[in-house]
């Protein structure tokens, strides 16, 4: 049946809040954490918010007419309340598939958290979860290696990888950073890293800093008869300077390259990890400027959404906080995103975050990222929660050893495989911790010291976003 | 008063990946690692190569992966007798997992003489 034209304002609700829609297989769902101004009843707000991140204007428009406005809109089909939390609610949107570009997480999150978030009608608004279909899943590249190739790669098995970045951040010259990085490694860690702050400062050009970190993880290599590698960051002010240091990485033989997705934006993302399939590089990614996106509990993007799209636009490794050292995160919530980054199939669980079953299909697994604030007591708990398919990173663990870095790298080592090797016999090693250390450390001088070192660090603050539960 | 200082000195060890940094495990802690391999289901795979090649991808196999073996007994006595034939190899234990196309597990439990 043709409508008719009728100009003016029509309220949101009558258009986009569908209740008794039941969502297909195709289509994209979101789960926005709402809260509206005051008085504007909640059918309406969330209708707004499906509205203006869809089709919708907020005039009516004689040119939709010329359209199926109905194949196309995004419909908001369920509402709920928020445990514990009066003013606010959550809002359960469907977006039919051809509203994305295929293969763009760029286009996603333009339509999804896009002016949407400036909307008058609400005061706060957070995207908290997507569930991305099968048939758009399929169009994305996903991690150009995935967790089996990296682990064939770096010849590493039964265990986490072990890995620091390297400190001073900012200020060493390539020659001193490479020695550092050399250090490292052959006290037996697996991977070192650039900061996410060095790019290609006036102290340090990049392509300084790529020939010494070459020559230092070869040594290493020889030396100790491990595979060894070390992020190099190519996150640039352009996409040619990226992909030249990428180009640069690969020429020096290096297993890894690294690129900051959030600061470098997604289409760069894409376009590197693309490069990294291609080239057979390991892409590390860092995760700068999320926590401004994803910290407040009412406003902005949660982080299982970001590990999400990361994901799909593809990665090898992504950092997700520690639960156990200095930065925010709590124990359920970062379980909860890091199956999104490992499963191929993650079910619906509240009591982890995560708001629908999400299949992954044969989207290859990214490794999980610990890093910020740990030290050796900490490595019990972080075995524990993160398992074998993680990266655990400790940079003033590693370098503030009273012996310094190489002598660092093995108490952590010592340590990290004495808790594998507990937990494979069968040992609660959260709970024995304190007796896996102390007869580990029996065999190992450096790891005694470590243990002496820091034996009284903890960093026990309440978080600041916890789940929502009553 | 002739300078004494704290500082250790910490010497490169050439290691062959997990478990490389623990001292050799004793015959309990061995088979306490083999049943963890037979309990998450994955399957034993005896592994062996000259010390010359240890960083090389494959290492020869020792007859074949044993698939779906349960049996604790049987692996110890396929270690022993790899480890007879190649006295001078590496010899490693693999928990094969067919789902992953990884290894669950894998550590040198004879080291060449």
């Amino acid at each position: 049946m043709s409508k008719k034209y009728d100009a003016g304002v029509k309220e949101y609700r009558d258009t986009y809040w569908t209740p008794d829609y039941v969502p297909l297989d195709t289509d994209l769902l979101a789960c926005f954490k709402v809260t509206g101004q005051d008085g504007v009843p909640k059918e309406e707000v969330a209708a707004a918010v499906a509205a203006e991140s869809s089709t919708g204007t907020w005039s009516t428009v004689w040119s939709e007419l010329l359209t199926d406005l109905d194949f196309y809109k995004g419909r908001c089909y369920r509402i709920e309340d928020v445990p514990g939390d009066k003013e606010s609610f959550y809002a359960f949107i469907a977006y039919p598939l051809d509203l994305f570009e295929e293969g763009s997480i760029t286009n996603v999150l333009t339509s999804l958290v896009g002016n949407v978030f400036g909307f008058k009608a609400l005061r706060h608004l957070r995207l908290e979860d997507i569930r991305f279909p099968m048939a758009f899943i399929k169009t994305c590249p996903g991690p150009p290696n995935g967790i089996c190739v990296e682990r064939d790669r770096m010849n590493k098995y039964g265990r986490p990888l072990l890995g620091c970045t390297i400190k001073p951040k900012l200020g060493l010259s390539g020659k001193n950073y490479g020695r550092v990085v050399y250090e490292c490694l052959r006290g037996g860690l697996d991977f070192t890293k650039d900061d996410e702050n060095i790019n290609s400062q006036p102290f340090q050009r990049w392509q300084n800093r790529f020939e010494f970190v070459a020559e230092a993880t070869q040594l290493a290599q020889e030396e100790t008869g491990e595979k060894k590698g070390h992020y190099l960051n190519c996150t640039a002010s352009t996409p040619e300077e990226m992909y030249e240091r990428a180009e640069f990485a690969k020429e020096l033989g290096q297993p890894i390259i690294m690129h900051d997705y959030i600061t470098g934006g997604f289409t760069a993302n894409t376009g590197l990890s693309k490069w990294c399939r291609k080239n057979g590089m390991l892409l590390h990614i860092h995760r700068a400027m999320h926590a401004v996106i994803d910290r407040h509990p009412k406003h902005g993007i949660h982080f299982r959404v970001l590990a999400k799209c990361l994901r799909l636009s593809g990665g090898d490794q992504l950092h997700t906080g520690t639960v156990v050292g200095k930065l925010e995160g709590d124990r359920q919530t970062t379980l909860g995103f890091i199956d999104q980054l490992r499963e191929s199939f993650v079910p619906e669980d509240r009591s982890r975050g995560n708001f629908f079953d999400q299949d992954w299909g044969s989207m290859p697994g990214v490794f999980a990222v610990a890093s910020g604030g740990i030290h050796v007591w900490h490595m019990p708990a972080l075995v524990a929660i993160f398992g074998d398919d993680s990266v655990l990173q400790f940079g003033g663990g590693t370098h503030g050893h009273p012996w310094g870095s190489a002598a660092g790298a093995a108490a952590n080592r010592v340590a990290l495989e004495a808790c594998v090797k507990a937990r494979n016999a069968g040992r609660e090693i959260e709970k024995e911790s304190r007796d896996i250390l102390m007869e580990a450390a029996k065999h190992s001088p450096e790891l005694a010291i470590a243990l002496e070192t820091w034996k009284e660090i903890k960093f026990e603050f309440d978080t600041v976003d916890k789940l929502d539960v009553n | 008063m002739p300078f004494k200082s704290t500082v250790g000195d910490y010497q490169t060890v050439a290691t062959l990946e997990t478990f490389g940094f623990l001292p050799p495990m004793s015959q309990d802690e061995i088979y306490d690692q083999i049943a963890y391999i037979i309990a998450q289901g994955w399957s034993p795979l005896i592994e062996h190569v000259h010390p010359s090649r240890s960083m090389s991808t494959y290492w020869s196999y020792w007859k074949l992966p044993f698939f779906g073996e349960k049996d604790l007994g049987v692996i110890v006595s396929e270690l022993e007798g790899c480890h007879r034939a190649y006295p001078d190899h590496h010899v490693r234990l693999v928990g094969y997992d067919a789902y992953t196309q990884s290894q669950g597990s894998c550590f040198v439990v004879f080291e060449a003489r």
